[in-house]
């Protein structure tokens, strides 16, 4: 690595504000690394000071329920994550999108929390979180402030943390209703490689919620509260002019992974494919 | 730890432990084969894509590579030199002599490492197991086919991964 930077590993969030203070957006908050690591060699990023989480002891700890839903802390690995029983019951397509990231080697380090600020269009955990409606908890001197992850997401690479916040973790609220859901992702080889398009269906008994990644600047969320996704008895046109209209809100590039037309075919192909599947889910509990 | 641009790291490395000073920049890579001269694994990638740098971390397969060696301050590390004992190789590194699984040999230390971690909680994978335990690994000879029996072999599977 040929540029040179500091290390802090502060062992309270109070400390890692300080820090924050100093060196302002030089700072950069380090969890798994796997993502800010490779950056910092290539020189995409040049922070001045890497702050290290994985030792603030006042971090809400690993993951827990909280009044109506899970909090996943900053440093908790994809690894934790998968394992957890908690995160296995309610939702399953987290952990599916979780488990296709990378590596054994990579979940064993990456955390989900890093995923999310790291912003890529194609983060794998995003369309999951997208769909069950996940807040990243952003944590300052002044307090906590939720923010929805749709609202988050500002573009590649960019997300509405501010100047001396740090992402302390991630809250995803436990489905109300009946819910299924399912995870698709589309890749060019099976083992470590990008999503050449990603979703996430998490279908209730009403409403149905997609989320799309890897096709626009950023991955997002639509909605159907009519009931003609949820519902498996509806006219299959109504139901195809719905997710028409989903895919449509797509804005995918042409790239090394797949042209603009490909991935646009393809979303439909896996939506109608995720649908039925996170129908058959919901049906089956 | 605040704000440092040199820093001591004292981690267990394969049973001793071994104190280095180093800038913030330096990965545990870099610091295990250049001080503490634990020159099998091997610096292929450097961005965690092909696992040549595979080590345990505090028993977890890492891509030694991705962690900064001030990430590793007061951890246990084993990498390719630790798993024999008494100068005697492992069942598992047995196992990838005896099925010839070693090709140019690059990539066999994380081989290695990615299917002892594999083993140590799976005492019985299938081979859909070692295949994804193992995914993170690249071998550039294309010899996937007796890694996967080698490893099939140490656990007392059936080598007919062909």
């Amino acid at each position: 690595m040929a540029q040179s930077f500091g290390y802090a590993r502060p062992k309270y969030l109070g400390e890692a504000f300080d820090i924050l203070d100093s060196y302002g957006t030089d700072a950069s908050p380090l969890a798994g690394g796997t993502d800010l690591i490779v950056g910092v060699r290539t020189g995409r990023i040049a922070p001045r000071i890497l702050v290290d989480l994985k030792r603030i002891t006042d971090l809400f700890p690993g993951i827990c329920s909280t009044d109506g839903g899970v909090s996943i802390a900053a440093p908790t690995t994809l690894t934790d994550i998968i394992a957890d029983d908690l995160i296995r019951r309610h939702f399953p397509a987290l952990v599916q999108a979780a488990g296709t990231i990378g590596s054994v080697q990579i979940r064993n380090r990456a955390t989900l929390t890093g995923n999310i600020c790291n912003a890529s269009p194609a983060a794998d955990t995003a369309p999951a979180l997208l769909a069950y409606g996940a807040e990243v908890v952003l944590v300052s001197r002044e307090g906590s402030r939720p923010v929805r992850l749709e609202e988050f997401f500002l573009g590649p690479r960019r997300t509405s943390l501010r100047a001396g916040e740090i992402a302390a973790g991630v809250q995803i609220p436990i489905p109300v209703a009946r819910t299924g859901s399912h995870f698709a992702r589309l890749t060019r080889r099976r083992g470590v490689d990008l999503a050449t398009i990603s979703l996430c269906c998490a279908v209730g008994t009403q409403v149905t919620r997609f989320a799309f990644g890897a096709v626009g600047p950023k991955p997002f969320v639509l909605s159907d509260d009519s009931g003609v996704l949820a519902n498996p008895d509806s006219e299959p046109a109504a139901r195809l002019e719905v997710l028409r209209h989903f895919v449509g809100s797509a804005a995918p590039i042409s790239d090394l992974r797949g042209s603009r037309l490909y991935r646009q075919a393809m979303l439909m192909t896996l939506s109608q494919r995720a649908l039925t599947t996170a129908i058959a889910h919901r049906d089956r509990a | 730890m605040t704000d440092v641009t040199q820093a001591v790291v004292t981690v267990t490395a394969n049973g001793r432990e071994r104190t280095m000073s180093v800038s913030p920049r330096t990965t545990l890579l870099d610091a295990l084969r250049w001080q503490l001269d634990l020159t099998g694994t091997k610096r292929c990638c450097a961005e965690g894509e092909c696992g040549a740098c595979t080590v345990l971390l505090n028993g977890l397969a890492v891509n030694s590579c991705l962690v900064l060696a001030v990430e590793a301050d007061q951890a246990t590390i084993t990498t390719i030199e630790g798993l024999q004992e008494h100068g005697q190789l492992s069942r598992l590194q047995d196992a990838f002599l005896t099925e010839g699984a070693v090709q140019c040999g690059f990539c066999i230390p994380g081989m290695v490492m990615a299917a002892h971690a594999l083993l140590a909680q799976n005492l019985a994978p299938s081979e859909a197991d070692i295949r994804e335990g193992l995914s993170g690994n690249l071998c550039r000879c294309g010899g996937y086919q007796r890694i996967v029996r080698a490893v099939q072999a140490a656990c007392g599977g059936t080598a007919d991964a062909g």
